[in-house]
């Protein structure tokens, strides 16, 4: 291509100058796009591990009845805590560095649009969470009332305003970042690149960053009306201030539906670009998949309350949202249709990327299924609060989010590191992975369907079977999570095997163009678009 | 955090209680009693014991049914794909990747399946959402951590000064304390193992009667849940919820609060005690009359009842 022309000499003259800069210099006041989305993922990384920590302790003391570790109100920080790390720290910065380093590769740009601001959003993020996980060992401790905050037992905690401030970090750091990915997108495109040639990866974000900044700021709205209820006396959700809690969680849960598919939609990007490269042929129906993602989005934003259906909602109200929700199913459906059309009549091979998008398609489809049952009110009502929701939003979130995350890693790491990482390990890692992972979280449906609730420190011995099945499946689970590290760390300074420019057979698309590792700069001249270069440009639907 | 829980008891646990929950198990799929309270190993919804709790049962057995054949459908196609159009097994790409047919099938069929559903699930919530015609009046109110039941009106009479507190029972209270050495097996009573799940006051409730609960809470938001009614419905301070249930057999049943209420949450049960008509006629006869029972302690120990305000738009159904 053009761009294989142009890079020799910018390439040489960038890492030369690269050089000259010292640690501080490189990764404290990067503006490239490159740098700061290896900063974002190794920061998710490290989140990752401490929300994974947490999650041990948990199912540390559900390993069986009566409590043997913890007081429960540690058990109760622990899970509030588990859950916004692992979301605000692992899941969404994890795909914020994807789509960093990604993105303009894919688009054909020379960085991201917003470059100082790029910076600005990732080293807001540490601060954030250097706020939250302090309260730990502050004497009132943790927050415990739940990730969801729901008043008036947030306004209990005597952490509130740490985690208040911490949220709205984190949603400066997100919507900066959603601002910079859009411009990007919209404005950096290399002459050629429609909209409609993108890979499936840069179409899903385009639409998550909008879900971004459309609810972001709603949920930093909820946290300061607790704010304000704490300390300024204000009684916004005070009932005998002529406030209400439950106003609380509608507002919670405009924001918090979104910011689900914002956990997702990426998600499916990434497993969109793998199974074509492995399968060897092109997605399925490119424009359904774009539209799907599009009406999953549009649809986030008038479900919320379906996580309210037992807050005594009018009947109209329940019909509603219980068929709104239930219609998510269908361009869902549509996209694991099309994957698995993917899948027909390609030619596959089953590397480690790949074997975990297609763990990611069955076990999200498990996710899905729940979903569709808790959809239904009169089931919901059974199911709401128990360990069979726990269920479900693991599968579509740890099978689902931190698989595809996982898979994504895999797939492009040699373009990162330049250095192809053991097959052997990383399908170590994979197995023990999507073994442990059932047997952590596949019990809980029983539990749930059972009557266990959720959130709680200790439960009656009818339970004490599956609990300790999960326990055991949790502890091998976070214990797999170790291989990753492992083959992540061997990639990276130890791995002797060169990884070649398209790295995978089936590859296509603008980032196999350039060499691995992709240098400092890429596209400081704007490439020449080859249809039959991309993954999608020559496809006729 | 001590470490030290877990290699103590825990092999012993395993080995003994699980087999045993493991037969349970069996016993709970294909024997043909009806559990109410939860089960060792038990793997789906119960049936309830109410008028409506087959609703959610129903709903839930053929939402699942749906959901195995969608799933053996479309990851056996999966997995056929991975086998034949492998590449080692010499399979060469195709190059379609469109097909309006198909996607037309895909898109239609499954709507066809939701409006199915949608259908189910609206005739269940129109039953539930029907408050009207009760018999019976109690209120529920929820407290960090324990749960108030007032009776406010039976067969058409008002009730009063009938209430109590419902809180954990001291036997699993003391052994649920961190450390306490005691064993949550041996926490027992009319031989069923109710470790977490048995109060001191049960709420008795009488048989084949409809009876409306209304249910607020004083502090924090709860959610008052016993699996065998079929539903559960949050207990929010300044909020009147309705619900209701009509029981068809004598038993007792147990649930737990099912909405983060803080540090002991995982331990306020609720145990609802249904008895024939006659005898319930009799338990509130006791009731009724000062200090005749020992309930009567409980409702004199409680709280003056502070009424709770409510927004006029909150007398929600």
């Amino acid at each position: 291509m053009a761009q294989a022309a142009t890079h020799d000499h910018h390439d040489e003259h960038h890492d030369e100058h690269h050089e000259h800069l010292n640690f501080f210099q490189r990764w404290v006041m990067s503006t490239n796009h490159k740098d700061i989305g290896t900063l974002y993922l190794v920061f998710s990384l490290l989140m990752f591990f401490i929300g994974g920590s947490f999650a041990m302790v948990i199912r540390a003391e559900l390993f069986k009845p009566g409590m043997q570790l913890v007081q429960p109100y540690f058990f109760n920080e622990m899970t509030t805590m588990h859950a916004l790390v692992m979301i605000f720290g692992a899941v969404m910065p994890a795909f914020v560095g994807l789509g960093n380093w990604m993105i303009p590769l894919m688009v054909g740009a020379p960085d991201m649009a917003l470059p100082r601001m790029n910076n600005l959003s990732f080293w807001i993020l540490p601060f954030a969470f250097a706020l939250l996980l302090s309260t730990l060992f502050l004497p009132g401790g943790g927050p415990a009332g739940g990730w969801t905050m729901y008043p008036p037992l947030s306004l209990q905690s005597a952490s509130l305003a740490y985690v208040v401030f911490a949220v709205h970090l984190m949603g400066i750091s997100s919507i900066m970042g959603a601002i910079n990915i859009i411009a990007t997108i919209l404005n950096m495109r290399a002459p050629g690149m429609d909209l409609l040639k993108m890979p499936v990866f840069v179409w899903s974000w385009l639409i998550t960053a909008f879900l971004l900044i459309a609810v972001m700021p709603v949920l930093a709205g909820a946290v300061t009306m607790l704010l304000t209820d704490k300390y300024f006396n204000t009684h916004f959700f005070d009932a005998a201030g002529g406030g209400d809690p439950v106003l609380f969680q509608h507002v919670f849960w405009f924001f918090g539906h979104p910011e689900v598919y914002i956990m997702i939609l990426p998600a499916f990007g990434i497993i969109s670009e793998i199974i074509p490269t492995f399968a060897r042929k092109p997605i399925f129906g490119y424009k359904a998949m774009v539209f799907a993602i599009a009406s999953i989005a549009f649809l986030s934003f008038i479900v919320w309350a379906h996580h309210m259906f037992a807050v005594g909602l009018p009947l109209g109200a329940e019909i509603f949202f219980m068929y709104a929700t239930m219609l998510i199913a269908v361009p869902t459906g549509v996209k694991v249709f099309n994957w698995v059309a993917t899948m027909w009549g390609g030619s596959m091979t089953f590397e480690t990327p790949m074997l975990f998008a297609i763990a990611f398609v069955i076990l999200f489809t498990i996710g899905g299924f729940s979903g569709l049952m808790l959809a239904l009110v009169p089931a919901d009502f059974q199911y709401h609060d128990t360990y069979f929701v726990v269920a479900h939003f693991h599968y579509v979130l740890v099978t689902g989010a931190i698989f595809a995350i996982i898979a994504a890693t895999y797939y492009w790491i040699p373009k990162w590191s330049g250095h192809m990482y053991s097959e052997f390990w990383g399908k170590m890692h994979f197995w023990n992975s999507v073994i442990w992972v059932n047997v952590l979280f596949f019990p809980q449906h029983f539990l749930g369907l059972a009557g266990m609730p959720r959130r709680i420190p200790d439960y009656n011995v009818a339970f004490a079977n599956f609990n300790m099945i999960s326990s055991i499946g949790g502890f091998l689970f976070g214990a797999s999570q170790l291989i990753f590290l492992g083959v992540l760390i061997h990639c990276v300074w130890f791995s002797k095997k060169k990884a070649t420019d398209r790295v995978w057979e089936g590859a296509r698309g603008l980032e196999w163009t350039v060499p691995s590792p992709a240098p400092h700069h890429t596209f400081a001249i704007a490439p020449v678009i080859h249809d039959e270069e991309l993954a999608h440009g020559h496809v006729e639907d | 955090m001590r470490a030290g829980g877990i290699g103590k008891h825990g092999i012993r646990f395993g080995a003994k209680h699980i087999v045993g929950a493991w037969g349970a198990a069996v016993l709970g799929l294909f024997g043909s009693s009806v559990e109410a309270n939860p089960q060792p190993g038990q793997l789906n919804l119960t049936p309830g014991v109410t008028t409506y709790s087959e609703v959610p049962y129903l709903l839930n057995n053929v939402s699942l049914g749906v959901c195995v054949v969608i799933g053996i459908l479309v990851f056996g196609a999966m997995f056929i794909a991975m086998f034949r159009f492998r590449k080692s097994a010499g399979a060469v790409a195709e190059k379609w990747s469109h097909n309006t047919t198909v996607e037309i099938i895909w898109t239609v069929i499954p709507i066809l399946i939701l409006i199915t559903l949608a259908w189910l699930a609206t005739n269940g919530l129109r039953q539930f959402s029907d408050t009207t015609g009760a018999q019976m009046t109690v209120k529920v109110t929820g407290y960090q951590w324990k749960w108030r039941y007032d009776y406010v009106d039976y067969q058409g009479k008002a009730i009063s000064k009938v209430g109590f507190m419902s809180k954990l029972d001291d036997q699993s209270n003391a052994t649920r304390q961190l450390n306490s050495g005691l064993d949550p097996w041996a926490v027992k009573a009319d031989g069923e193992q109710t470790y977490l799940l048995n109060v001191d006051h049960p709420l008795v409730v009488p048989i084949h009667t409809k009876i409306r609960f209304v249910i607020t809470a004083d502090d924090v938001i709860h959610s008052w849940f016993v699996p065998a009614l079929g539903w559960k419905m949050d207990a929010i301070p300044g909020v009147v919820n309705a619900a209701w249930t009509n029981i068809n057999t004598p038993g007792i049943y147990r649930g737990q609060c099912a909405e983060l209420c803080g540090q002991d949450h995982g331990f306020m049960p609720i145990v609802v005690k249904a008895v024939s008509q006659e005898d319930f006629a009799k338990w509130l006869a006791s009731q009724q009359q000062p200090a005749a029972a020992p309930a009567a302690a409980a409702t004199a120990a409680a709280p003056a009842q502070a009424s709770v305000q409510v927004p006029a738009h909150a007398t929600q159904g």
